[in-house]
Order: C-alpha cells, then structure tokens, then sequence
C-alpha cells in the first residue's frame, strides 16, 4: 500500500482521530463520577479553610455537615432567594444579567460565633481565580480566607493558594471607619495602603495579585447590601 | 541499530542531555523550576507522558504516513497527556491540582516532539521506551538541580521548609529575589552547561 497516496493520508487522520475520540470520551464518562465527588469535596475543603478548619478528604464532609449550618442565595438587593448554595457556582451567577444574579453565602458556627462565608471569583495572570472569604458577625471583619487558581504559575503567582497569603486577611476590614466599602487593598511587599486595610501581595506574582484585589473588590461588592443589611 | 540499549537510557543523562546539550524544553525551566516541589512533579510527569508517548508512536511507526507525523505525534502526545490527567482528577485530586499548569506545557514540550521524530519512529517499542525514560530523567535531573538552587537561594526554603537558619539573617543574609524570577532559570541551566563543559571536554565545540 502507498502510504503517501492521498487517500491513506486522509483514512489515516480520520481513524486517529475517532478512536482519540473516543479513548478521551470513554476515560472522561467513566471517570466522572468520581471527579465531580472529588471537586464536591474540594469545595467543602476550600469552604472549611476559610473558617480555619483543617480537613482531610476523608473527613471534608462530616465536618462540612456539622459546622456550616445553613446555606442560602441573596439576590442583588440582599433578599434571600430559593436554591441550593452549594451548587451554584459564582461563575455562572456572573454571566447572568445583573438583577437576575443569585449569590451563595454559607452559614457557620464556629465554638459557638457565627461566621459568614462568601464566595469570591475573579481572573488571575493565566486562568480564573476563586475563593471563600469569612467574615465575623459584625459582617465587616474578615476572619479567614482561601484563594484558588486555575494555572497561575508555580512558586510565583500560585502562591496564593498557600496560608502564608490567606492567613494575612485575618482582622482586615472590609468597611472603613466612615462605613463606606473598600474592601481590602493587596499592595506590592513593603508598600502600603493608607486608605483602606491592605496585605502584602505575592513577589513575582503582581499581575495575580492584582487580580485577587479585583477579585475581592467585585465580588464582595456583590454582596454589599447583605453585608449592610441589619 | 548502532546504539545499545543501555547507551540509549544513559546517553541523555549525561553526553547528549536534552536540556544542556540539545537545548530542548528550557522554556519550562524557567518556568516551573521556582520551587523545587514542581520541579519534581514536573519530571515526573515528563517521564510518563514521553515513555508512553514513545511506545505509541514506536508500535505505529510502520503505518504513519510521512506527511501527517507531526500531527499523529502531536495528537497521541495531546491524547495521552489529557487521560493522565483525567486519571489523576479521579484518583489523586491534591496532586492533579497541583499538575494542573503543567499539562499544557508538557504538550509543548520540545524535548517530547523530539523524541517521537528523532527515535521513536525509527526504534522498536523497548529501545523506544528506554529512550523516553532516558531523555525524561535527563530532563528531569537538570530541572530538579535549577528547582534546588532557585529555591534556596530565592526563598530560603526547601520544599517549603525553611533550611537557612534565621541566624544567618540576623548576621545580615538576605533572600535573593531575583532568584524566584525566571531570567535567573536561564542563567542557573547556564552554570549548568558551564560546569559539564569544563569537565567534558568532547562537548567544546571546536572553531
């Protein structure tokens, strides 16, 4: 057989290609069960070290059921609305027209205080970013933070994923002493911030930590008038 | 076939090494070596993804059509590296977080495309699988080294943990900033090829 006539070229590439297909396909439905469990489970980790809950995968769950106690959406004026919390995804909420935008908030009691989780999204250097963010009962506290990312890059930009970042947030106000919403400043190493609380970003990852600040301000903007809210 | 299956697994590591002799895949030194905990990972994955790739190619040699190669290659390495990944979604989350970067760099990685063309089309699969290996831990071995050097010397720290006692701080030592940056990958990988040169005096090219 001529293995350059134009013929085999072109059966050649199309049989590749279908059973690439669907080698990829099959690997994907047989395993996706198990990865949506993975990300379920991910997400309830990501929800606990916001509130400074060590969890292991195996525990992730058990300790999620017992210390967030409710879970609900707010719309855009602050409104409880129906769903489930726990599977809307910001992302989504985002794309959607303004007034028809539902936002999740998780409820938990921890030794005995409540703590407002919310749910952060923005954009880093390479990927989308994304994040929980706890605050005290005075809704103007933070008390812990957890930052994830798509594909920023290793010992620079992904670094927000380690405590050594988040930890920073602890104590930092989200309103100023006027009341007035100004979320918190993530400035260069060394530099400072003197209208608002400010941490300090991550060296070689400005762009990404330029990306949490607008990520922190926009989306915590979206919840002002339930922070507000008495 | 010339080469001796040992000399194919032990060549890269050392007289024809991808990264200091053939300069192949640099560009994901400088960008994954900041830390030394990816750098492994890194290396690792690279050794599957081209052993693996290696083999495929080598069973389909015969069949390639001449004119498609690089497309059948890039699409075996795309198609491989993609089920590597869903696999360790399913099966090591932490660990498919972490590699979640890396996956489309190991696609383009030359040193991969270049095994494929340069061996693995002309090899049977066993020498081909030995090549693969042989060319990753190569590979491997000079991206852990510039991790290492980068991470201590930037940060301060291996594997995160802290290695240079704060005494020395207090004496006046400072972390190297510049090291986390990639230029200093660059200019590390070249120390590198510096020392094998001095000491292999074969790979001095000659004017």
């Amino acid at each position: 057989m001529n293995k350059d006539s134009n013929v085999y070229t072109i059966v050649y590439a199309s049989v590749l290609v279908v059973v690439v297909a669907l080698l990829l396909a099959l690997t994907s439905e047989a395993l996706r069960e198990r990865q949506s469990q993975n990300e379920a489970v991910d997400k309830m980790r990501q929800i606990l070290t916001s509130i400074k809950v060590e969890s292991t995968n195996e525990n992730a769950k058990e300790l999620y059921n017992k210390i967030i106690i409710d879970a609900f959406l707010v719309n855009k004026v602050g409104d409880r609305v129906d769903g489930s919390a726990f599977d809307t995804e910001l992302v989504d909420e985002l794309n959607k027209p303004e007034a028809e935008r539902c936002y999740p908030i998780f409820v938990a009691d921890v030794n005995g205080s409540t703590k407002y989780i919310l749910s952060l999204r923005g954009a880093g250097l390479w990927g989308p970013l994304w994040g929980f963010i706890s605050l005290d009962e005075d809704k103007k506290t933070i008390y812990g933070a957890s930052f994830g990312h798509a594909g920023e890059t290793p010992g620079l930009g992904a670094e927000i994923d380690k405590p050594a970042f988040s930890n920073q947030f602890a104590g930092k106000k989200i309103f100023n002493t006027q009341n007035n919403f100004t979320s918190v400043a993530i400035v260069k190493p060394g530099k400072t911030d003197s209208s608002r609380d400010y941490v300090d970003g991550i060296s070689g990852g400005t762009i990404t930590s330029q990306g949490v600040d607008a990520m922190l301000f926009s989306s915590l903007e979206a919840y002002k008038s339930f922070l507000i809210k008495e | 076939m010339a080469l001796k299956n040992k000399e194919i697994f032990l060549n890269p590591l050392g007289k024809n090494n991808p990264v200091t002799v053939q300069m192949l895949g640099v560009c994901s030194a400088l960008a994954v070596t900041s830390k030394l905990e990816p750098s492994i990972v890194m290396a690792i994955s690279v050794i599957a993804v081209l052993a693996l790739a290696n083999v495929v190619i080598s069973l389909l040699r015969n069949t390639i059509p001449g004119r498609i190669r690089i497309i059948v290659q890039l699409v075996v390495v795309a198609a491989l590296v993609t089920i590597v990944n869903e696999v360790l979604k399913a099966f090591a989350y932490d660990v498919s977080k972490q590699l979640s970067v890396f996956i489309g760099l190991i696609i383009t990685n030359c040193i991969v495309m270049g095994r494929l063309e340069a061996f693995a089309l002309g090899n049977k699969p066993w020498p081909a699988f030995l090549d693969g290996v042989g060319n990753g831990l190569g590979y491997g071995i000079i991206l852990i080294i510039v991790g290492f050097f980068r991470e201590l010397l930037g940060s301060g720290t291996l594997f995160g943990i802290k290695v240079i006692p704060e005494a020395f701080y207090e004496m006046g030592y400072e972390n190297n900033g510049l090291m986390i940056l990639p230029p200093m990958a660059l200019i590390v990988v070249a120390c590198i090829i510096w020392v094998q040169r001095a000491k292999d005096k074969d790979l001095q090219e000659k004017n």
